[in-house]
């Protein structure tokens, strides 16, 4: 159909409106309420041609019909919209148009703003997966696959050969050794696996906004990761000065007032990693958000010991993001800045406000690992 | 061509018989019965088979496709104004729907047959729409599809600058500048030098030098009369390349093609439904369908709050007309009858009423026809009414139940059909080839930031800055867009200082 090419060409507008405006789709959790498994809906106000025409106020205003007081509100009638649409509509409506565009489009459109380097994964050819597709040709087989093409090509080449074939008759029998089907063949593909482990403090300190803003990173994460693992898991670890493994739902609702033991967090992660997700065979990527508070210097060097005996030999980076808030001190990052100043193997990101999640996105997937 | 299944096409000469019965005059009518793919992509192109490409009917196609798959709307009907006229039946529709349909669209052919303003469309535009989608497809692949298309953009931004009351005077012809009087024109040629002075007498020749050079003067002052044709006057004076002045006749073209039919929207949708009704329910409908088809027509005219439905108005309207010159409600004596008991069992029994709404299918447009019809009586009977936000509780309350009131908004709604009055002053504003653009005020201002984009795109085509003169929040502004910077200085204050000159001389 002719329209088909109009409609391309339409979502090419929008893919190029959500890239112009990137930032805002970054920043605007909206988005990520609207995910399905392979989309995301983007919600777009209509892309109008601007015209001379009359502004808001003329709406404000208008003939009805029903009953009702001078000053009443007027009866809302009851009914369904019926037939619409008479010959061309001229007056187009104020709708908000949805717009579907793939995870994988998504994270494309975020490697290309921020320039963001493919990730190699480590140990990749250690694994293969074996996939199968009927792209092989098998002399048996049900008569629902028979290739017709194939087929037909054998008996014409047994009839050459055999020097029976008539050009002026050129009638062509495949008898049953000329039957070809397709059949199942099997490929290998090296297959990479990937765990992200999301850990959060949930203290007191952590507000509304704080979690709003770990939650879209680690939509874009997730996004940008999802195209370059086939198997992506993710863990969600909450803590504050006890850590427990909850699912994605709860990381994000959960509010505890204790106080912050990070180690806890870093504890269970270690526990998870060895139980279930082999490094040999996985990409690992805890990521840790909190506002930086932290219960005791002496909590934190055990971090730090954890993260650089035990994380950073097995995971392929390990992030930690520090979101801004009215009451942490902020000290956590600066602690870890200190001791792993030169160390690649670990990003580090300050978050000061929504505005700055892009920046921080690509300060944790910049690396290229 | 027609691919209907048998039952339907008995239907549809039954219809068509019945219709003729009644009187209907209509173009030979072909209905199709198209999937509701096709019926998207139809009704995306205006209703068209085949339109030029553009991504605007790809935005109207994701929305109609995805508001049916979501079940929020439904196309019942379409009809393009052509002869023969096409129609699109749903497939999948009931049966009761279809006929409905069809008896509708008898009705809109009926009316694009003899309604006045339509007696100049092109009813081959099947074939001219073809030809303009071959047109600019070969200017795509002459100069890349960005181009034409951002082009195209920037014309149908302008789309809605023609003059609607001119369509019945065909193409629009602008005075040309008066012709360049030379010298030779007004003085005479002299053989003997003596008879100099005599033939061509100083002071006379002075005077002509005076008038030419006021001649002169006047002449910066163009186009002549304002125009409100604002596209043909581009066509023909903005300096385009000739693809793009070809383009720009593309679009005034199709917009020339589609104003009629926002012009008698109202009646065209109340004519269509009062025959859909009338054949329905008297000759087509059988028991078990009749109670399908109160709800369908029911849906059809409700009057969501807030929302005008032309389908409902336009069928009480006619059906009031009717009813009127049924009884002889009208003219010099009905109008001077006072007496409530008098004009409540008024019936002169003169019968007029069909005929008289064949007469108005004919002559009016949706402003005449709310003009002269909508009665104070209609009003009462219909609970018509005229909202108003209230600007405290965020709601939309009823203002008032005043006929005068609710004639004025209706009649406002429609002046130039919803669209603002825009003309062209002067071509060469300050003797500087500056376009001046003037907005009839009628009470509301301008959408600002849809103004400014507006003006941007004029400027691309005029390539010389544009001036539009505006009230915007009670103050009249020139706005001035010069291709780099936006200006805007409000005229108020020239105003005061004329008037002042006025009250010292």
């Amino acid at each position: 159909m002719p329209i088909r090419e109009d409609q391309n060409r339409f979502r090419n507008i929008i893919k190029g409106r959500v890239r112009d405006d990137f930032k805002k789709y970054v920043t605007n959790g909206e988005l990520i309420g609207k995910r399905e498994e392979e989309f995301v809906k983007i919600p777009l106000p209509r892309i109008d041609i601007p015209t001379f025409r009359y502004g808001p106020k003329q709406n404000q205003q208008g003939v009805g019909q029903g009953d009702g007081q001078q000053g009443g509100q007027p009866q809302q009638g009851q009914g369904q919209q019926g037939s619409g649409q008479g010959e061309a509509g001229e007056n187009p409506g104020e709708h908000m148009l949805e717009v579907e565009i793939s995870l994988e489009e998504l994270a494309e459109i975020l490697g290309e703003k921020l320039e963001l380097p493919r990730i190699q994964p480590k140990g990749t050819n250690n694994l293969v997966t074996e996939k199968t597709r009927y792209s092989g040709i098998a002399p048996v087989g049900p008569e629902g696959l028979r290739k017709f093409k194939q087929t037909y090509k054998k008996a014409l080449a047994r009839y050459i050969s055999s020097g029976t074939y008539n050009p002026d008759d050129p009638v062509i029998v495949p008898i049953r050794s000329d039957y070809q089907y397709r059949t199942i063949k099997k490929t290998q593909k090296p297959f990479t696996k990937a765990v992200v482990i999301y850990m959060m403090d949930v203290s007191g300190s952590m507000g509304e906004e704080q979690k709003e803003i770990v939650r879209l990173e680690s939509f874009w994460i997730n996004t940008w990761l999802k195209k370059h693992y086939k198997g992506l898991e993710t863990r969600f670890i909450i803590h504050d000065a006890a850590a427990k493994e909850v699912d994605e739902n709860t990381f994000f609702k959960t509010s505890e007032s204790g106080g912050t033991l990070i180690s806890s967090a870093y504890k269970l992660c270690q526990q998870i990693i060895e139980t279930e997700y082999s490094p040999d065979e996985w990409n690992i990527y805890p990521f840790h958000f909190s506002d930086g508070d932290n219960w005791s210097g002496e909590d934190t060097r055990l971090c730090v010991q954890l993260i650089r005996d035990y994380f950073i030999p097995r995971v392929n980076v390990f992030s930690y993001g520090q979101v801004e808030s009215k009451y942490g001190s902020g000290q956590f990052l600066k602690d870890l800045q200190k001791e792993f100043a030169e160390n690649d193997q670990i990003t580090l990101s300050q978050i000061e406000s929504r505005d700055k999640i892009l920046d921080s996105i690509k300060d944790f997937l910049g690396k290229g690992k | 061509m027609a691919n209907l299944t048998l039952e339907l096409e008995t239907e549809r000469k039954k219809i068509c018989q019945v219709a003729k019965n009644c009187g209907l005059d209509f173009f030979e009518t072909i209905f199709e019965l198209i999937t509701y793919d096709q019926i998207s992509q139809f009704a995306s192109y205006g209703g068209f088979p085949v339109r030029y490409p553009h991504w605007r009917f790809g935005m109207e196609y994701e929305q109609l496709s995805k508001s049916y798959e979501y079940g929020l709307s439904k196309i019942y009907e379409m009809v393009i104004n052509t002869d023969p006229c096409y129609a699109y039946l749903m497939e999948g529709n009931s049966m009761m729907d279809q006929k409905l349909v069809m008896a509708h669209v008898y009705g809109h052919c009926d009316f694009f047959k003899n309604n006045i303003w339509f007696s100049k469309t092109n009813r081959k535009m099947m074939d001219q729409m073809a030809n303009h989608a071959t047109r600019i497809r070969r200017y795509i692949d002459r100069y890349g599809y960005e181009e034409v298309e951002k082009f195209i953009d920037t014309c149908l931004s302008l789309e809605n600058l023609i003059d609607r009351y001119s369509i019945l005077n065909g193409p629009v012809k602008f005075q040309e500048k008066k012709p360049d009087t030379r010298e030779t024109d007004y003085v005479f040629k002299v053989e003997r030098s003596y008879m100099q002075k005599y033939i061509n007498p100083p002071d006379i020749i002075e005077k002509f030098k005076q008038e030419q050079i006021e001649k002169m003067q006047n002449k910066s002052q163009f186009p002549v009369e304002p125009v409100r044709d604002i596209l043909s006057f581009l066509i023909n004076y903005a300096p385009l390349e000739e693809w793009q002045q070809d383009v720009l006749a593309i679009v005034k073209d199709e917009s020339h093609y589609f104003a009629p039919q926002g012009m008698t929207k109202t009646m065209n949708e109340g004519w269509a439904s009062y025959w859909h009704s009338h054949i329905m329910t008297r000759h087509i409908l059988n028991d078990s369908e009749i109670i399908d088809f109160a709800d369908h027509h029911a849906g059809t005219m409700f009057m969501q709050m807030g929302g005008y439905n032309p389908y409902k108005v336009g069928l009480e309207l006619m059906r009031d007309i009717e009813d009127r010159w049924n009884k002889g409600k009208f003219g010099r004596e009905w109008e001077d009858c006072d007496d409530v008991n008098e004009r409540k069992h008024w019936d002169r029994k003169l019968n007029l009423g069909r005929e008289k709404i064949f007469e108005v299918r004919k002559l009016y447009n949706d402003v005449n026809f709310i003009d002269e019809f909508l009665t104070e009586d209609f009003c009462v009977r219909n609970k018509m009414f005229v909202y108003k936000m209230n600007k405290e509780t965020q709601r939309f309350e009823v203002d008032t139940r005043d006929f005068k009131a609710i004639k004025a908004q209706l009649l406002f709604q429609m002046t130039n059909f919803g669209q603002p009055i825009i003309k062209i002053e002067n071509a060469n504003f300050e003797n500087r080839g500056e376009l001046l653009l003037q907005h009839v005020h009628e009470g509301l201002d301008l959408q600002p930031n849809y103004m400014d984009a507006t003006l941007r795109n004029l400027n691309t085509l005029w390539k010389r800055p544009v001036n539009l003169v505006t009230i915007m929040d009670n103050e009249p502004q020139l706005f001035r867009f010069d291709g780099k910077e936006y200006t805007k200085h409000s005229l108020t204050a020239e105003k005061q200082n004329v008037s002042e000159s006025n009250d010292k001389t």
